[in-house]
Order: C-alpha cells, then structure tokens, then sequence
C-alpha cells in the first residue's frame, strides 16, 4: 500500500511528455529570441555605446534573433551597465519585477561587475550583483561588441544545455 | 468644457527615467493640453556617482582615470581638461607633438560623437536608415581610435604631463585613408539632411532658437553655433594644439534642428581638415615629459571643447599629492534649460527630437499616465485616455 502511493507520488511529480515537450518548446522558441532590455544604473555611457553598437550593422546581434525593447514587461533578458547608485536602485528593482518569469540578469561592464572605478564613492551600492541575481557577467572597460555578443551568446547555450540535461 | 481642461486639469507625461533605445537616465514631465506641450520639467540625477567627492581620496595620477570615465562619449576631452590644468599648476610644459595627437584625438572623438548624434537623432525622428548608416561609417573611426589607442572607447591616451602613444607612419596613413572615407559619407549626410522631404518636415522649423535666447538662456557648443552664437572655445582660449591649428567656427543663424543638424555634419568636416593639417605637419619630439606627484599649491579654471560644448573644469591643489578639491561643469547641463523652453508650444511628438537636438538623448514614453487636479492624483488607463481624447476634440470641434 504504502509502495503504491510513493509510485503515485512519484508520477505527480514527474512532468509528462506533452508537459515535456511543452518545455522544450518554450525554450527552444526563448533560446532562439530572447528580447532583451537594457538598463542605465549609474554608467558613463562608455558600456551603453557599446551595447548600442551590438545592434548596427557591424555585429548586428539581432541576426541572432536578440532585440532590444522597450517594455520590461516583455522583455527576457535585462542587460544592465554601471554601478548601481543609489537613485537608480528603486528603478533596477522595480524593472526587474516587472520582468516575466523565467528572466536572466547580465552584467556588462567592470562597472556592473564591482563598481569598478567608482567603487568606493558614497552613492554607489556596488556591483549589479548587490541588487539582483547576476547570470552572466561580461568584463572589460567597455566591452568589445564581440565580448558582448559572446556572454549574451554563452548565456543562451547554457539554457539550451540545462534543458537538454533537465 | 474646453476651458475647464485646460484650467483645472494640468495633464502630465512622464517620460523616463529607464528608456529603450539610450543612455542616460534622466526623468521628464511635460504638461500637455492635447497634443501641445505647455510646461516641461526636468529630474536628473540617476547617475550620479559621486566622482568629485571621489577624486579627492585619490592621488592625480588615479584622478585621471576617474575623469576620463565621467563620460564614454567624450572621455578624452575630459581626460585632456583635467591632465592640462594639473599640468599648468605643476608648471610643465608639454612637448608639442604631444600636444599634436592630444588634439588629433581629440578630433578623432569629435567625429564619433557627431556620427553617434546623427544616428541618434534620426532614429529618435524615425528615420532609422540614418541611423544604422551613420552607426556603420561610424565604426571606421572607432576603428581608427583603436588602431592607435588600443581601446575602443575610453582610449586612455593622456598622462599627466603627455601622451602614451605615437602615431607612426602606417597609423597615420590609415587615419588618412579613414577620414577620406568618411568625407565622402559626411557629404552624402548632409545632402540627405538637407534635401529629403519627410525628414524636413520633422525639423525645418522646428525648436527654433534664436540667437538672443541662445545667450540668455547659456546655450553652448553646436546648439549654440546652430543659433548663430559665435562660441567655441577653441578659438575662445586655445589649448593643447589648437593655437597652432586653428578651426574654423561653422555658424548657421537658422536656430531650428535643421540648423543643428547641418551645423554638427558641417564640424565633421572641419575636424577632417584639421586631422589632415595637423598630420601633414606633425612636430617631431617627445611624448612626455616628467611631472611631480605632488603638485604645488594653487588653484585653476580650465575650459575646453567638447564635442557638445564648453567643458568647464576647477581644480584646487593643496600642495599635496591628491586635489583638494575639483568641480566639473559638463556642456549637456547648461543646454538643458534651453530643452524646458524650447519645448513649449511643440507638439509631444517632437519631444524626442528637441531633446535629442542639444544631443542627450532618449525617446520611450511611460505607458501609463498620471492626472492631476490640484491635490488628488488619478490614475488612467488607455481606454479612458482614449475617451478622454475623442471628447477633448469633438469639444475643439477638430473631428466631428
Ligand atoms: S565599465 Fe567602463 S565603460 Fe562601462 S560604464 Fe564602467 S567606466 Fe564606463
């Protein structure tokens, strides 16, 4: 008796194939175009240029299905710059929790990674990372575009991995 | 009905301060009786980094670094105002070939800040060919900054007392090779400025300026030229090369955004000219020159040009090796006012053009809008906004 109703347990718990391939699905479509918003927490605009940069026809990230949006709202990714200042804390949590689930942080910039040159000023919390869940982190002063399209690339093959694992 | 809207409801947007397309965070609120901005107000101060107070727990040399990141855009002139005025307080003087490249740089990051404002601007009017077009020439030039500098942006090319890089002869023909590409580009920006219609009609007339308003209200840099102000502080007070290259002032009395746009393609090719100058005679010689840590007492105010305007720097030395203390007036701020003034009387829809004319720049409107009447806030949605406007013009009997 008891044999049975762990089974039973069991079954409940595990996802069925059509819950399955719902997921594969979903992360198929995520992985493929995930829609991106960035947000400006305190940076010099170096980073910012950088992202922008991402978008015109040299890299051209969107050939990669990423598109930059505007709503929080709709948006998978939240790319963030620069250290966090104090005014701008409310705003980066407030745009966070207007994200869907599931959603991904990234970090762009020495800045968004530790506070980088500022660290220590007395309107600075710090690094992205003192805020919210930091997924990928991508160095440098700024980034190159490259490096750019790299950590945003790394980021979508290791959901596709999870899942195949998963 | 008309008069109760327009007395008892002050109608506001806000927009920003998180935004899609830009950069920099700052917050807007404009009161709009229709489609007409009536009052405008401005919130800056999300980025707010607290550099000055930072500068002072740290010695010149890491100073430096500091100042050039107030800005990614124009990192170098920052660099440049705050390496020259510690340089005048020590009493040093630079080499001139390192003058030479300061100001070949400098130019350099005048034509990629252009570039990026064209772009910019012309998405913000939706004109997003120009945009991707000026973004793609554009990597020229960041390519020729990398080629000689080593980074992309933030090129770190000042010390406190010269320069860390030369220029060698291969450096100097790419550059050549760069600046006659983009000739050919900025020529072709500034026939399509001038020339496509649907464009004109977004800013022929639009934010006109005149050139007593551009004084009183502080305009600088190409905002103000676009005015017809004759300002620029390279003829003004020169530094670093520019008393031994002289520019030419590009002037246009317009005051519109047409004026501005064609004011800051016409720079580019002043810029062009001056690099060619400057590299068909470079002088020969050292690159730096030794500076003591400690900087004697004293105090200085430099200005420079960037490429948005007067760069206004205050640095004051206490004999020690750090400064005690440094004030940096940017060129944005003072053309922020001229943005509130300008914006009455426009529609909302050339927001984003004005503010993009004086070249911050920003576009989103926050979706959600907030009425006020006297102290009761309330909050609607679009379908009462909808309502809301479908009775606001039967009332001006706009549509029937
Ligand atoms: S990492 Fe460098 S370029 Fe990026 S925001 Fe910070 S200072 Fe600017």
């Amino acid at each position: 008796m008891s044999a049975m109703e762990h089974e039973r347990t069991v079954d409940v718990e595990c996802p069925t194939v059509w819950q399955k391939a719902l997921m594969a699905l979903k992360t198929w479509a995520r992985v493929n175009s995930p829609w991106v918003i960035h947000f400006n927490s305190g940076s010099c605009n170096g980073c910012d240029i950088e992202i922008l940069a991402t978008l015109t026809p040299r890299y051209d990230l969107e050939r990669i299905g990423v598109k930059l949006q505007g709503s929080p709202r709709h948006a998978d990714i939240l790319i963030c710059t620069g250290p966090v200042t104090r005014q701008a804390r409310e705003r980066l949590l407030r745009t966070y929790a207007q994200m869907p689930e599931p959603k991904f942080v990234v970090a762009v910039g020495s800045c968004g990674l530790s506070g980088g040159v500022f660290h220590g000023s007395y309107n600075i919390v710090g690094g992205i990372d003192e805020v919210l869940p930091v997924d990928a982190y991508i160095p440098g002063c700024p980034p190159r575009p490259e490096a750019i399209i790299y950590g945003v690339a790394t980021l979508l093959e290791s959901l596709k991995n999870k899942q195949e694992k998963g | 009905m008309e008069s109760e809207i327009k007395t008892d409801n002050r109608f506001v947007v806000p927009i920003g301060p998180q935004h899609p397309a830009l950069k920099e965070p700052g917050h807007f609120e404009f009161d709009v009786d229709g489609e007409v901005v009536t009052g405008a107000s401005i919130r800056l101060g999300f980025v707010h980094r607290g550099i000055e107070k930072l500068a002072e727990q740290r010695n010149y040399i890491q100073d430096l670094y500091l100042f050039e990141r107030i800005c990614g855009i124009c990192s170098h002139i920052h660099a440049t105002a705050f390496a020259v005025a510690v340089e005048k307080l020590a009493g040093v003087v630079v080499p001139p070939r390192a003058q030479a490249i300061r100001t070949i740089v400098a130019e350099l990051e005048r034509i990629h800040s252009h570039m990026l404002w064209l772009g910019v601007a012309a998405h913000e009017g939706g004109f997003d060919t120009l945009f991707m077009y000026s973004w793609r020439d554009r990597e020229t030039v960041m390519d020729l900054l990398e080629t000689i500098a080593g980074n992309r942006v933030n090129y770190s090319a000042n010390l406190i007392g010269g320069v860390k890089f030369d220029i060698d002869d291969s450096q100097r023909d790419a550059i050549l090779r760069g600046i006659d590409f983009l000739d050919q580009r900025a020529r072709y920006y500034l026939k399509v400025v001038e020339s496509d219609e649907t464009f004109l009609g977004r800013t022929r007339g639009v934010g006109k300026m005149t050139r007593g308003e551009a004084e009183i209200l502080g305009a600088v840099g190409p905002t103000a030229r676009a005015s017809g102000v004759a300002r620029d502080v390279r003829l003004e007070a020169p530094y670093i090369g520019y008393a031994d290259y002289p520019v030419v002032l590009v002037l246009d009395d317009r005051g519109d955004l047409e004026a501005r746009f064609s004011v800051r393609i016409l720079e580019l090719f002043e810029s062009f000219r001056l690099i060619r100058e400057i590299l068909s005679r470079m002088p020969k010689g050292e690159l730096s020159t030794r500076v003591p840590r400690r900087i004697p007492e004293g105090e200085i105010v430099l200005r420079v040009e960037a490429p948005r305007g007067e760069l206004y720097y205050y640095v004051k030395s206490n004999g020690s090796e750090m400064p005690e203390r440094v004030k940096v007036r940017t060129p944005s701020l003072c053309n922020w006012a001229s943005v509130a003034s300008l914006a009455v009387g426009h529609k909302l829809a050339d927001m984003p053009m004005l503010l993009a004319g004086i070249d911050p720049c920003f576009s989103c409107n926050d979706r959600l809008v907030t009425l006020r009447r006297q102290d009761t806030a309330q909050t609607m949605t679009w379908e009462d906004l909808r309502q809301y406007g479908i009775q606001y013009y039967r009332g001006k009997r706009v549509c029937p």
